[in-house]
């Protein structure tokens, strides 16, 4: 799977768009996939993941600051998310179909904050975008 | 067994009362084609798909897209007995369509995004896990028959 020119810059663009509410945006990711797939705390033993939790929202900040420096970087991802790459492979391990859920409710709270901005075009895109993110995070995994 | 809860049973039909099962399954099966374009493989026979415009005017997609969601809306009156509702149309996916069951777990997912962006604020967190969960028992009931 290849990000053509126009995914690349459907994907920049969105992110334009989104500007400084991505950190909302990751958080609220975080809280629906929670939610909708409950088998995904697991990995968050640690956490409060009651509603309006701090450290969800903390979180959140940093999955969307993640996924912002990857479209920053679109044409080297794997470059960009190297040592997030490294994290996830060697420390966190989580397992590889998370990344797809994830993806998915990112994509829902865009809908729903945004629904303008998705048409069909961006919605293949930023589908595209966030599945090869996924594909590098668990890239070194074995 | 499935179980749905009385609250669970609402969300679903409320949201329901309120789509356009022409206008979503027009929009969701046009945006299947667009985001996962390795399903066109199974509408050799729609005419041009060739690029997002021309799948969003296709009148094939828009049909086959209101069928589509029309059968969805037999599961929502049959919600405690999804495996009877798809028996016929499982069988008919695996023996005559050959349709990788994958393909309907692509579709509710998308279904979950052309919702999300016409109800937007109403689509809460628990609206969207309570339709994920209708979508993904919908999939399994269409692969039941698979053999």
């Amino acid at each position: 799977m290849v990000l053509s020119a126009s995914d690349k810059s459907n994907v920049k663009a969105a992110f334009g768009k989104i500007g400084g509410q991505a950190e909302e945006y990751g958080a609220e990711a975080l809280e629906r996939m929670f939610t909708t797939y409950p088998q995904t705390k697991t990995y968050f033993p640690h956490f409060d993941l009651g509603k309006g939790s701090a450290q969800v929202k903390a979180h959140g900040k940093k999955v969307a600051a993640a996924l912002v420096e990857a479209a920053n970087h679109i044409d080297d991802i794997a470059g960009a998310l190297s040592k997030l790459s490294d994290l996830h492979a060697q420390k966190l391990r989580v397992d590889p179909v998370n990344f797809k859920l994830l993806g998915q409710c990112f994509l829902v709270v865009v809908a729903c904050h945004n629904p303008a901005l998705l048409t069909p075009e961006v919605h293949a895109s930023l589908d595209k975008f966030l599945c090869a993110v996924g594909t590098v995070l668990t890239a070194k995994y074995r | 067994m499935v179980h749905w809860t009385a609250e669970e049973k609402q969300l679903i039909s409320s949201l329901w009362g309120r789509v356009s099962v022409e206008e979503c399954g027009a929009e969701a099966l046009a945006r299947l084609l667009i985001v996962y374009p390795w399903t066109q493989r199974f509408f050799d026979n729609f005419g041009n798909l060739s690029s997002p415009t021309a799948i969003l005017g296709n009148p094939k997609v828009r049909a086959h897209g209101k069928k589509v969601l029309t059968s969805f809306g037999e599961a929502i009156k049959n919600l405690d007995n999804l495996k009877g509702t798809y028996s016929h149309l499982s069988e008919l996916h695996c023996d005559k369509l050959h349709v990788d069951p994958e393909n309907f777990r692509l579709l509710g997912d998308i279904l979950i995004i052309v919702l999300a962006t016409h109800f937007t604020k109403d689509f809460t967190p628990a609206c969207q896990a309570v339709w994920q969960k209708l979508v993904g028992l919908v999939a399994h009931a269409l692969a039941r028959k698979y053999h």
